[in-house]
């Protein structure tokens, strides 16, 4: 065997830098407020300071007249224009939805909706006019409590007559999945065990770290848009479809994005303005919103009432758990609003054995600012109400919470497994996740200091909290997305052009904003292929290059994105044996492909990926037939979810004299299956954590009697700093997918699904002994201090 | 209008800006330092980080006409002859940055901490980093970097 | 957002810039930006006028008289913190100069702006109030004194008008005093839900004197003169001080917000203040 081109160990598995951080690291990033246009205009949006009420004049005589205006825009001028924004998920048939316009015409319906856009010369004088214009509002009563709204005490939207946007059932007896869930709590409330909980999921905030930003660009024969979003596959077409643009006149960029968590997931009004300023003016225009702007208006996520009722015998084994769940949709639908408690519907039962289940879901319309997805949209719900209530359960029982859980899981042996809401489990090992991290963790010594500490009166109180969660993710088989109301597919896009001078463009249909898939996806490919990793290049996020995708989201990239990608590079191979075979004068059943070179079995004969796509590009020396390229297409359709699981241990000190909290420790293992980069998994996990401590500790975006955010600025919604964080351990167990070729899982959500019930249920370990069953999220000081009160009461 | 004269990254600038123009609207706008970014407007943050006569600011916390006779450096100037900084290097080895938008001001301040205290305990890198939010990382590897550039040397 | 415009004005010396005052109705002295530049950026104000101190050296500093420690108003957070001879004399502003904010905000944030700025949760005026401090104003007629304790006259106000500057604040020494500041706060750059300054003198194990002060307990900062008094000839042991500490909301009104009631921060404040004298005192 000739030895000439071998490259080093695998790629997959590699703990390989990231490509991307070159210019990241030096400030030669492409953000979209970093785009400047010849004659570029600026826009500033003026909002409504009331969460309900009805325009009854808009005075913009003074605005129009301020230096450096070109035009002032009222929901008057574009209503024709403007179209309705659209959703893209609908619940139910019956569901009911608000028309939703990018600029309120007659009412608003949440603080901060938009009622005027000034397009000024400068960002300044931008500013300047929009504090000009005038006006005048006649306030409306205003639905904002979820519970009141959901019993229609104050209509969000009059004309519908209801706040209820739609009703939803998965019931395991109808479906055929299990048993009859009332009965089982019938019969449990005959001697055995019924706990019934109520958990309030609050309002977060996505918080990405770089505000929204557009800038339009109408000029030559194409409609630019620059945005930072997840989604410019999706923004591109409902730019044709909400504004009539021919989607082949459209070409949508999303350059560098800093962050998104769901937060980016959506098609926005700021998008539809900025366009239309650009069509009206005939210039480039930019909107850049300010942070208190993204805080009120960028959409917010989680915000649902979840009533529990869990039947267990004597012993703590499951018989059957009832759902009753309030979703706060906010004042209109997003994308997918109505999917988000959908999402979190087959995953209740975790990684149980629950012989019974029933979910009903309300989504409610209100007066606040719309909710859609937020890093785990729907799962992490879950996850928090099942993960609490078997930590009650193990304190009625009187057993360790792992010994409950253990009772009640799928064994590993048992895979693959069909759960009570239909889903089809493949792997786990949630034995060895949960012993891994046991160790780690030193969770018998952490119990040990717990009952010392109990017994001599400790003010600070020590709480293990333990989460033993998994996650349906690789959003999504399109079969199953259509089957429950989402209007678009779940496959993924990627192509190959091999260049002729060795070197690999890879285009990707999913759109990173700090996952890293042009390293991951490299690494791939540079396997796959055999060649340098250095030699790959990705592509992603401008329409013109990655025709086809459907971006980021829901841990899908590398299950879904990430496969297409394996499957257009198995392509490239399929394409360029032929050719070997030609040019080296063998039959193509004799070539072998290792190493990014054909060799003809048995000979020295060979001819490496690189000088085929040489000979290939020249085209001298090929048959005429023979098509002169080896670019390949893949459009992959992913099979089912994927199921990552994992043990997460937190142990918290609670000081029981002010109510604070401080994480001590925080064990994470997570099983993703096979993993390409460690280094990208192990920082998706601690970011994820992180923000599921937020909301387990910290978030809570918070609206006064009138409807106004309160915490509409980084000094009231407090997105922890690194001392509010502990340092985690991470590690992992690889069960592979059976579902993929790759083996892999998803992990950009799990951390986030896993670590807030950790948390939670820490705390309340702590000082349950002090009377506490449960605090409200986010445990506050405060909130803690008042439990702490309550429970000496009891 | 009013003249100031500053030197950013090794080049001397002298321009007219309107006094309300905010250093970081300066830096980006006027002299295309778009390295540094803007994340809110109540100076809690950090991303507009940058040194100002070598002590970290918040660019978006102070008036291009305060400068006015000043050094500034940012994440654009850190580089020499193409080898990045210590910092910039273990920001990098240490997957420190995930979308990155954090990254300029995170990577300035960690300098003016290692200015500081060369050779700073975890906690101590946490609590010097209190000024700069990041939604990706969870700071950990962040604090792993600020080290490993303490280790390296890093505080030049 | 951008601020509206205003005309800039980056006077020398403090007469020119009272000058400035004097003759511009609408003008904002502007002193570190760090409470000033985020209410321009929101434009919850739009001053036409802009003096800025920064240029005033005289103003930039610390000296010590004798008596007393002199703080310019424009010396930043971060050099009243590292001061070895606030360190010395008094400790207490030391710890609570470190506590505000975040690195880059005490780089540029001043000592006599956070004073002038009256924020009833900031740190720093609970402290010149325990510490009684003199504030020292110049204004069209000259100068002026006033006591810590008669500056600060509600939220966002203080005896300071509109044609007047606070140019120096003289704090009496603490020599050999010990001192803490607790501060209690949800996350680290935040601002103190409740927070406690003390200083104790002792003499052999008893406290012989002490001051208590406390930040976000009402409209201003408040000395707890009750708990200073109980103090007073106490051995500084836990249950000592436990009962004098019990007294620290004696008189308060605090406010009611997200971080907590009117009630969950008088208990802070019994809470705070023990742990704070007894750090104090060496024995926390
Ligand atoms: C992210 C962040 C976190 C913060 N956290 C804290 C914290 O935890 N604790 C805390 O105490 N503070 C905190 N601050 C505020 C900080 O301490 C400010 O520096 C301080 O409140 C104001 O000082 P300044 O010099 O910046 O004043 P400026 O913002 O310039 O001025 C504030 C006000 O005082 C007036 N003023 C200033 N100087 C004078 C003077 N000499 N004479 C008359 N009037 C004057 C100004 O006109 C203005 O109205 C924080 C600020 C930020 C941005
Ligand atoms: S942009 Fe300067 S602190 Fe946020
Ligand atoms: S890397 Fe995204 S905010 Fe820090």
């Amino acid at each position: 065997m000739t030895t000439t081109q071998e490259r080093p160990a695998a790629e997959v598995g590699n703990p390989r830098r990231r490509k991307e951080d070159a210019r990241l690291i030096t400030g030669r990033t492409r953000w979209t407020d970093n785009v400047v246009l010849p004659g570029m205009l600026h826009l500033a949006m003026v909002r409504s300071p009331f969460a309900h009420a009805r325009i009854t004049g808009i005075d913009t005589e003074a605005a129009r007249s301020s230096s450096g205006v070109v035009a002032v825009l009222t929901g008057a001028d574009l209503a024709e224009e403007q179209g309705g924004l659209p959703f893209a998920w609908t619940a139910t048939p019956e569901q009911k939805a608000p028309a939703h316009p990018s600029i309120a015409v007659d009412t608003v319906n949440f603080a901060a909706e938009i009622v005027a856009v000034v397009v000024a010369r400068s960002a300044a004088e931008a500013n300047d006019a929009a504090d000009l214009v005038d006006v005048d509002y006649e306030e409306l009563p205003a639905a904002l409590d979820l519970k009141a709204a959901a019993a229609d005490e104050v209509l969000a939207h009059p004309d519908l007559g209801t706040n209820v946007s739609a009703r939803f059932n998965f019931d395991s007896a109808e479906a055929g999945t299990g048993g009859d869930v009332d009965a089982a709590i019938a019969a449990a409330r005959d001697g055995g065990i019924v706990i019934e909980r109520e958990y309030r999921q609050q309002r977060l905030i996505p918080a990405f770290m770089e505000p929204r930003s557009i800038v339009a660009d109408p000029t030559g024969e194409q409609l630019t848009v620059w945005s930072s979003t997840q989604v410019p596959h999706f923004v591109k077409i409902f730019i044709a479809l909400v504004l009539g643009i021919p989607e082949h006149k459209i070409r949508v960029i999303a350059p560098d994005v800093g962050g998104g968590f769901g937060g980016k997931l959506q098609f926005t009004p700021e998008e539809v303005l900025t366009v239309i300023a650009a069509r009206r003016t005939g210039k480039p225009c930019k909107y850049s919103e300010t942070r208190s702007e993204s805080l009120q208006a960028a959409h917010h996520g989680r915000d649902q009432w979840q009533k529990l009722t869990l039947a267990a015998d004597r012993d703590g084994t499951v018989r059957g758990l009832k759902v009753e769940l309030l979703a706060n949709m906010g004042a209109y639908l997003g994308l997918v609003s109505a999917g988000i408690p959908i999402l979190g519907a087959f995953m209740y039962n975790g990684i149980y054995k629950f012989p019974a289940y029933r979910l009903t879901c309300t989504n409610v319309f209100t007066n606040k600012t719309w909710t859609d997805a937020y890093r785990g949209a729907g799962r992490p719900e879950a996850t928090f109400a099942v993960e609490r209530l078997m930590d009650e359960l193990a304190a009625e029982v009187g057993v360790d919470p792992l010994e409950i859980r253990e009772r009640n899981w799928i064994k590993h042996e048992e895979f693959p497994f069909t759960t009570v809401s239909g889903m089809h489990y493949d792997s786990g090992n949630y034995e060895a996740a949960t012993a891994k991290a046991k160790g780690l963790f030193g969770y018998d010594d952490l119990r040990a200091e717990q009952q010392r500490r109990r017994e001599s009166g400790d003010p600070v109180q020590l709480g293990i909290g333990i989460s033993t969660y998994t996650e349906m993710c690789g959003l999504a088989p399109s079969r199953w997305l259509g089957s429950m109301g989402y209007v678009g597919g779940g496959w993924e896009h990627a192509s190959i052009r091999m260049l002729p001078t060795g070197k690999v463009e890879v285009i990707t249909g999913t759109s990173p904003h700090g996952q890293g898939h042009e390293t991951a996806w490299s690494q791939i490919v540079a396997d796959r292929l055999g060649v340098p990793f250095e030699d790959v290049e990705v592509l992603h996020g401008d329409t013109q290059v990655s025709a086809r995708g459907l971006d980021t989201y829901g841990s899908r990239s590398l299950a879904i994105g990430g496969m297409a990608v394996l499957a257009a590079a198995d392509k490239v191979i399929e394409k360029a044996k032929p050719i070997a075979a030609q040019l080296l004068e063998a039959n193509a059943d004799d070539l072998e492909y290792t190493g990014g070179r054909f060799g003809v079995r048995g000979t020295e004969a060979g001819m490496s990926l690189a000088e085929l796509a040489f000979a290939v590009f020249q085209g001298h020396k090929l048959d005429g037939g023979a098509e002169r390229s080896l670019d390949a297409d893949a459009t992959l359709e992913p099979d089912d979810f994927s199921f990552p699981h994992g043990t997460h241990l937190c142990a918290a000190e609670v000081d029981t004299e002010t109510g604070a909290v401080t994480i001590r420790s925080y064990v994470s293992v997570d099983d993703v299956g096979n993993v390409i980069n460690p280094v990208i998994v192990e920082g998706q996990v601690h970011g994820g954590v992180a923000q599921g401590i937020g909301q387990a500790l910290f978030e809570e975006a918070v609206h006064d009697e009138s409807g106004t955010l309160v915490t509409g600025s980084f000094d009231a919604y407090l997105v922890a700093a690194a001392p509010d964080l502990p340092s985690f351990v991470t590690a992992r167990t690889e069960t592979p997918a059976t579902t993929n070729q790759l083996g892999v899982k998803g992990v950009g959500e799990a951390g986030t699904i896993a670590s807030t019930p950790a948390v939670v249920n820490a705390v309340v370990d702590a000082v349950r002994h002090l009377g506490v069953s449960d605090v409200e999220m986010p445990c506050t000081p405060y909130r803690v201090w008042k439990a702490l009160q309550e429970g000496a009461k009891s | 209008m009013s003249r100031i004269t500053v030197k950013v990254d090794g080049g001397g600038y002298t321009d007219d800006v309107e006094p309300r123009t905010l250093l970081v609207h300066y830096l980006r706008e006027q002299l295309g330092k778009t390295g540094t970014v803007v994340g809110c407007d109540t100076g809690n943050c950090g991303a507009c980080t940058v040194l100002l006569d070598g002590r970290s600011v918040k660019s978006c916390s102070m008036f291009a006409v305060q400068a006015d006779g000043h050094e500034i450096t940012t994440i654009e100037g850190l580089a020499t002859d193409g080898q990045l900084h210590p910092m910039q290097q273990a920001f990098h080895e240490n997957h420190a940055l995930q979308c990155g938008y954090c990254t300029p001001g995170m990577i300035m301040q960690s300098i003016d901490l290692l200015a500081d205290n060369p050779d700073p305990t975890d906690d101590e890198v946490r609590l010097g980093l209190e000024g700069n939010l990041c939604r990706c990382t969870g700071y950990q590897n962040i604090v792993r970097a600020v080290r490993a550039a303490a280790a390296a040397g890093g505080a030049r | 957002m951008i601020p509206a415009a205003f005309d800039y004005y980056a006077p020398t010396s403090v007469d020119e810039a009272l000058a400035l005052l004097r003759e511009h109705d609408d003008a904002k002295v502007l002193a570190g930006g760090q409470s000033l530049m985020p209410v321009l950026r929101l434009r919850l104000a739009a001053p036409e006028v802009i003096v800025d101190l920064g240029r005033i050296e005289a103003l930039r500093g610390i000296r010590d008289d004798g008596e007393a420690l002199v703080i310019g108003a424009m010396t930043p957070h971060s050099v009243v913190q590292a001061d070895p001879s606030i360190a010395e004399h008094a400790k207490l502003i030391s710890l609570a100069a470190a506590a505000i904010g975040d690195p880059q905000v005490r780089h540029r944030g001043t000592f006599g702006g956070s004073l002038a700025h009256a924020d009833p949760a900031a740190d720093l005026p609970a402290v010149v109030v325990a510490l009684d401090a003199e504030m020292v104003i110049q204004g069209p007629d000259g100068r002026r004194t006033v006591g810590a304790a008669d500056f600060f006259e509600g939220v966002f106000t203080t005896t300071l008008s509109e044609d007047e500057l606070l140019v120096e604040i003289r704090v009496p020494k603490y020599t050999g005093w010990g001192a803490h500041y607790e501060k209690f706060s949800r996350v680290a750059q935040q601002w103190p839900i409740v927070a406690v300054a003390a200083a104790v003198r002792l003499d052999g194990g008893t406290i012989a004197e002490a001051r208590v002060g406390l930040s976000n307990m009402g409209s201003i900062p408040i000395r707890a003169t009750a708990v200073e008094q109980a103090l007073v000839g106490q051995p500084a042991t836990a249950e000592a001080v436990r009962a004098a500490a019990a007294r620290a909301a004696d008189g308060t009104s605090p406010p009611t917000d997200l971080n907590g009631d009117a009630e969950y921060r008088r208990h802070l404040a019994s809470v705070l203040t023990r742990r704070a004298v007894l750090s104090a005192a060496g024995a926390g």
